[in-house]
């Protein structure tokens, strides 16, 4: 169809392309730029599916032993079989809240301050620049600052609190850009009504823009925790690895997978501890990939729609 | 109630806000602040020397030449191999693929950013690696006489591998961003490209190339602040040279980076002196990261400025 238009058109000629060429030259670029086009994707879903693929076969003998989900590892060898992972998920899991329990509350408020009280003013810039500055943040240079400030200045000892510090730095930019989003796409119409009504500002963005927006703050929410979760660096260097379960976040060595898959990772392949070490691996991505399911499926019954 | 709350609400997130823009400050003093007495005791020029010694506090010899030059090779090469496939998956999923297909493509492309960095590691060096044995030995063999690709490591640690991991770490967020651009694509230019009797790929080089280049480029840079930045993946992949090993080049050498040199040696932090020593290495890493992104965002506000 689009051959006939061609060939009817006028012979002058616009900038950049001569369409006038020879079929043949033409239809062959298209069909090589479609070609490349879609191995680009093959190519990029490969590693995905690779991945997968090791991480599943390699892990699911473990994981699918309930021992894995209800014993720690405490006494356990590599040489030897058995022990699970339960004292590394608690600790993932527990580092995952103190974090999130600091960023969120951070976070939403200053997004809250950006978008209600302070849109377009010179702080509001100061403290976007700020944000940005945080967001560049390498996970590596957050853990050195908490551990200088913490550890080396203030003499603390290593802790899971002291980790979930350094990872409140890297989580905190995602919570506030991605509330930062939702709070935009609030519709002014409905501030303006609630205003209308006589209701103070503040009463507005608790009981309307808040709740318009909440599912959307609450993906951004949960995406960042999954983000938080496979962070290694701060782990490795604020808390270490313990095999046994500590509930206390406030002193001691904690276990957690990330360090977990660590501390197994360099035994020979073959070993148990080494089988252990991809368990760990399928348990951490299974937990992210919900994490991130669970978010999507809650942005998908938004109020608000981004396009 | 009304005004006080309103005062009260306004203050908390101020609040918030101000304390996001303290804890940056802070945390970009203290380092400096850490990092100043080490630098002074530095017997080495610390830009230029690939020394490393800390142990003496008396005697403090370090240098980032090495660091920056494993920190940006990598990178820049996984920069090459992961922005033309995610130009090309971006372009798929926004002008090839048909609607039902796109959503869930974006979305599986996605999850490739769920994959937490340990396990990318993991998966690099046990899995990824050993394949990669046959392009390592044929580039060695035919273009071994660029020092780029002299003989380095035999095993598979090398900058080559973790340049490929890092490159498909860096895919989802590329992607993602090309995407969102290229989706912008003015509906009227689009429809005249095709009016003229452009095909598809004369189409996508008329339109939506050029409308989305800038932001195709800090997409990019984006991607680049991120691969500088990433620890464990390239700490678990990268073999460490031995002291005093001769200076490679080579993308087929092993290496440090700044952030897995500071991850490797997390033991040592333990007088303000050594621990000094590696927050110099970590703010020159911050600076680099930040000048990226700081590029990033300048191209990508010109391009929304005049697209």
């Amino acid at each position: 169809m689009t051959a006939e238009l061609v060939d009817t058109r006028p012979q002058a000629q616009p900038e950049p392309l001569d369409l006038t060429r020879p079929r043949g030259a033409r239809t062959a670029k298209n069909l090589l730029a479609t070609v490349l086009v879609s191995a680009a994707t093959l190519l990029a879903l490969a590693p995905l599916v690779w991945i997968l693929y090791s991480v599943i076969t390699r892990g699911i003998r473990v994981v699918l032993n309930s021992n894995w989900w209800l014993q720690s590892q405490r006494g356990i060898t590599p040489l030897m079989e058995g022990g699970g992972a339960y004292a590394a998920i608690v600790g993932t899991v527990e580092i995952a809240l103190i974090c999130t329990a600091i960023a969120v509350p951070l976070g939403v408020l200053g997004a809250i301050y950006l978008v209600e009280y302070a849109r377009g003013t010179k702080i509001a810039r100061v403290i976007s620049f700020a944000v940005d500055i945080l967001t560049g943040i390498p996970s590596i240079v957050a853990a050195l600052f908490i551990f200088a400030f913490l550890i080396t200045l203030l003499g603390l000892g290593r802790s899971a609190v002291a980790a979930s510090f350094a990872l409140v730095l890297l989580m905190l930019p995602t919570v506030l850009r991605s509330t930062e989003e939702m709070l935009k796409l609030v519709p002014d119409s409905l501030r303006e009504a609630s205003y209308a009504l006589g209701v103070p500002k503040w009463k507005t963005i608790v009981k309307v823009v808040i709740p318009t927006a909440l599912s959307g703050i609450v993906t951004g929410v949960l995406l960042g925790i999954a983000r938080v979760m496979g962070e290694t660096a701060p782990l490795l260097i604020l808390v270490s690895y313990a095999m046994g379960i500590n509930f206390n976040p406030g002193s001691g060595v904690m276990a957690s997978l990330p360090t977990m898959i660590n501390s197994l990772r360099d035994q020979p392949p073959g070993l148990p501890g080494f089988d252990r070490a991809w368990g760990a691996a399928l348990t951490l991505i299974l937990i992210v990939i919900a994490l991130n399911l669970i978010g999507r499926g809650i942005s998908r019954f938004s109020k608000l729609k981004e396009k | 109630m009304g005004r006080f709350g309103d005062r009260l609400f306004r203050g908390a997130s101020l609040g918030a806000s101000l304390v996001i823009i303290a804890i940056v400050v802070f945390v970009g003093v203290f380092l400096l602040w850490m990092a100043i007495p080490s630098l002074a005791a530095d017997q080495v020029n610390f830009l230029t020397s690939r020394e490393w010694q800390v142990g003496d506090s008396g005697n403090l010899r370090f240098g980032i030449a090495g660091l920056l030059w494993t920190t940006v090779l990598s990178s820049v090469v996984a920069m090459l191999i992961a922005v033309p496939i995610s130009v090309g998956v971006a372009l798929f999923i926004t002008q090839y693929a048909p609607r039902r297909l796109a959503g869930p493509l974006a979305f599986v492309v996605n999850l490739l950013a769920a994959v937490p960095s340990i396990v990318f590691g993991l998966w690099g060096i046990i899995e990824l690696a050993p394949r990669m044995q046959p392009i390592s030995s044929f580039l060695e063999d035919s273009l071994g006489w660029i020092p780029l690709f002299r003989s380095g490591v035999s095993a598979g640690g090398t900058v080559l591998v973790a340049s490929v991991v890092l490159a498909i770490m860096i895919i989802p967020i590329v992607t993602a961003i090309s995407k969102d651009v290229f989706e912008q694509t003015p509906a009227d230019q689009l429809e005249a490209a095709l009016a003229l009797g452009a095909t598809r790929w004369e189409k996508i080089r008329m339109t939506v190339l050029p409308y989305g280049r800038s932001g195709v480029i800090s997409a990019s840079m984006l991607g680049l602040g991120r691969a500088l930045g990433e620890t464990i993946a390239v700490m678990i992949i990268l073999s460490m040279p031995a002291p005093g090993d001769p200076f490679n080049p080579s993308v087929l050498a092993g290496g440090e980076t700044f952030a897995s040199k500071i991850a490797n040696n997390a033991q040592e932090f333990d007088t303000p002196e050594k621990t000094g020593a590696y927050i110099a290495a970590g703010l020159v890493l911050f600076v680099v990261t930040f000048c990226v992104n700081a590029v990033a965002r300048l191209i990508a506000d010109r391009g929304r400025a005049n697209p």
